[in-house]
């Protein structure tokens, strides 16, 4: 394998790191002040894919479509906690979970029901579409370099929020002691809503980015929200750090996994045999990481002490 | 009798007695349907253990589901094919008999849910949750990836397994097969509860550091019921295979983990036939709101949430009340 095509395949493990990251952020952010375990993240996520393929097909335009996602999927996620969530934060895990459980199931099939089983599709706009020729003379595909930056963005001011701003104060503040920043005169219901708001917000976001190069279907929720757990688990749950140092390892393991591993095994090994068990072992392999980070830090990367 | 002994005997007796009717009038379709909500319902008692007695909430449990089916279709797939399973470091012929098809999926799941237990154990809460749903992915995609037996299209066992004499195949015969085991199975389940061990497991579910105090492993514990858990698990997916004659990586998804702790939590949770009610209940669901709607899981969704919000404790909790020994 040449090293451009190494690098290339670096890029698309960038690329798919930065969007996890954006899914992660929420989920972490959710359970670090909450305490809620959110299966049906994946959920506002495909919302927010579904607002915005139904907006591009309607006015055409893809700016409107990346608004609609956001606010689709923020107003999706309020309506949820205020009638669902909310109940949940003094269960246990259990309860968290089978209740998101069946958001899932009352979400996916009430989108089917509206859209259709039939997958939706939405185009890059054509200021985004073609490759652009970067140093060392790689041409990468101008979207997704547009998927990193836009990522790389959200992650500088997701940071910036969380240790500079009021309200990245009240959320840090949120993560340590919930009982005294009540008492301290916060509105700790409206900062739960807002919190979840945001983190449905950035999903919704993410699927609206992801939409335009897969199709947006029901369903397309779950593998995502699976490996945002993976990540949030790696780096640390309630860790906005954590999430982003897990959502690049995550991505680049399976991205150069699956580009590498066939071809690593056909060293010793016969071609075919090979392929099946560097492809096997390839889409095994953030598992593998994850169960690993976690018998040795039981508490993720960047987890506190046990 | 208390009002739980009288629910646990009308609810195996309508099992019982639904199939012999539907096989009186001649409604194959109908035993079939019960035998689907008596498999799922073993694979729920087995959750049960690790999930009811020992509170370890267990997101993979699919992983146990799935390699009881493809231990099944493994051993079934080389009988018809007439090739070896393993030629080194000894000939392993499959086999199309139940009985050794039953012994080798339990064994297998028993062991890997010792590993599994053995690395999941030492975290706890959201990580366990977490890392028992990692483990069941790791194997849902080696399944998909691994095109030896079938990959993503999975694998067709012709005839179904053999077991002394009976025609397996007739499905009032295959039903009393699986309603024996679901009976055998309840009946361990309710000696283990009862058993020293099952109270020391209790025990440690309601206060770890008192167990530790009396000089108890809480981490011993949680590995057996962990191990014993899974075992059932994997007769049950075993079992689910034989009734398809057909096994996919889907047995490993994490939505069969989903549905499997479904049973448990309609039913009730720590009770010992809980999870029979709630497959049972799961299944006349799928039943009855899939022949009125393509979009019956809305229903099912909203029932589930239901459940969780306002009726802890599922079915029996509301109708035998509250058990003495769960919190």
């Amino acid at each position: 394998m040449s090293a451009l095509l190494l690098i290339e395949q670096a890029l698309n493990g960038l690329q798919f790191g930065v969007m996890l990251f954006l899914m992660a952020a929420g989920l972490t952010l959710i359970f670090g002040v909450m305490g809620l375990i959110n299966l049906a993240h994946g959920s506002l996520y495909m919302i927010g894919a579904f607002a915005a393929a139904w907006v591009a097909g309607m006015t055409g335009s893809f700016m409107l479509a990346l608004g609609a996602s956001l606010i689709a999927a923020a107003v999706a996620g309020v309506l949820i906690e205020l009638l669902v969530i909310r109940r949940l934060y003094d269960r246990d895990h259990l309860d968290q979970v089978l209740a998101t459980f069946a958001l899932i199931l009352i979400l996916s099939e009430g989108t089917r029901w509206v859209f259709g089983s039939f997958p939706l599709y939405l185009d890059t706009p054509d200021w985004l579409s073609g490759t652009v020729r970067l140093p060392l003379g790689i041409d990468y595909s101008r979207y997704r370099l547009a998927m990193i930056g836009a990522g790389l963005i959200i992650a500088a001011a997701l940071f910036a929020m969380i240790s500079k701003t009021r309200l990245g104060i009240r959320i840090r503040a949120g993560e340590n002691d919930r009982e005294m920043i009540a008492a301290l005169g916060v509105n700790i219901s409206a900062l739960y809503t807002l919190v979840f708001a945001l983190g449905a917000a950035l999903a919704g976001f993410a699927g609206a980015l992801i939409g335009a190069v897969q199709s947006v279907q029901v369903g397309m929720g779950e593998p995502v929200l699976i490996l945002a757990f993976v990540v949030i688990v790696i780096g640390g749950i309630g860790s906005i750090k954590g999430a982003f140092v897990g959502a690049l390892l995550v991505g680049l393991t399976d991205t150069l996994g699956r580009a590498l591993l066939p071809t690593a095994f056909a060293t010793f090994m016969e071609p075919a045999a090979a392929s099946s068990v560097g492809a096997s072992l390839a889409s095994m392999a953030i598992y593998i990481l994850m169960a690993g980070v976690l018998i040795f830090r039981p508490r993720g990367l960047f987890g506190g002490a046990a | 009798m208390t009002r739980e002994h009288l629910l646990n005997t009308a609810l195996m007796a309508v099992l019982l007695l639904f199939p012999l009717w539907a096989w009186a009038t001649d409604e194959p379709f109908l035993i079939t349907l019960t035998t689907r909500a008596v498999i799922l319902a073993i694979a729920g008692v087995g959750l049960n253990i690790a999930l009811g007695f020992g509170g370890l909430v267990s997101f993979g449990h699919a992983l146990f589901f799935g390699l009881g089916g493809y231990a099944m279709g493994i051993l079934a797939y080389h009988a018809q094919t007439y090739t070896p399973v393993a030629d080194w470091p000894m000939t392993i012929e499959g086999t199309k008999s139940m009985p050794v098809i039953w012994l080798v999926a339990t064994l297998v799941s028993g062991l890997v849910a010792l590993g599994v237990g053995a690395l999941s154990l030492r975290t706890t809460g959201v990580y366990f949750i977490m890392i028992t749903l990692a483990f069941s992915q790791m194997f849902y995609y080696f399944a998909i990836s691994w095109p030896a037996y079938g990959g993503e299209d999975g694998l067709s066992i012709y005839v179904r397994n053999g077991f002394f004499g009976l025609n397996t195949m007739d499905p009032i015969q295959f039903f009393a097969v699986c309603y024996v085991l679901l009976a055998g199975v309840l009946f361990f389940t309710a000696r283990l509860a009862r058993s020293p061990f099952g109270l020391m497991l209790g025990a440690a579910r309601q206060n770890e550091t008192r167990v530790e105090a009396v000089g108890t492993r809480p981490y011993r514990l949680y590995l057996i019921a962990f191990t014993i858990s899974g075992a059932i698990t994997g007769l049950s997916g075993a079992l689910f295979a034989d009734l398809n004659r057909f096994v996919s990586p889907v047995m490993f998804s994490w939505q069969t983990s989903g549905e499997i702790m479904v049973f448990v939590i309609l039913g009730g949770v720590g009770r010992v036939f809980g999870p029979v009610a709630g497959a049972a209940l799961f299944i006349l669901l799928e039943h009855v709101l899939g022949g009125l709607s393509e979009y019956w899981h809305i229903y099912l969704g909203a029932l589930l949430l239901g459940t969780v919000l306002f009726a802890r404790g599922g079915l029996y909790g509301m109708i035998a009340g509250r058990a003495a020994a769960h919190d």
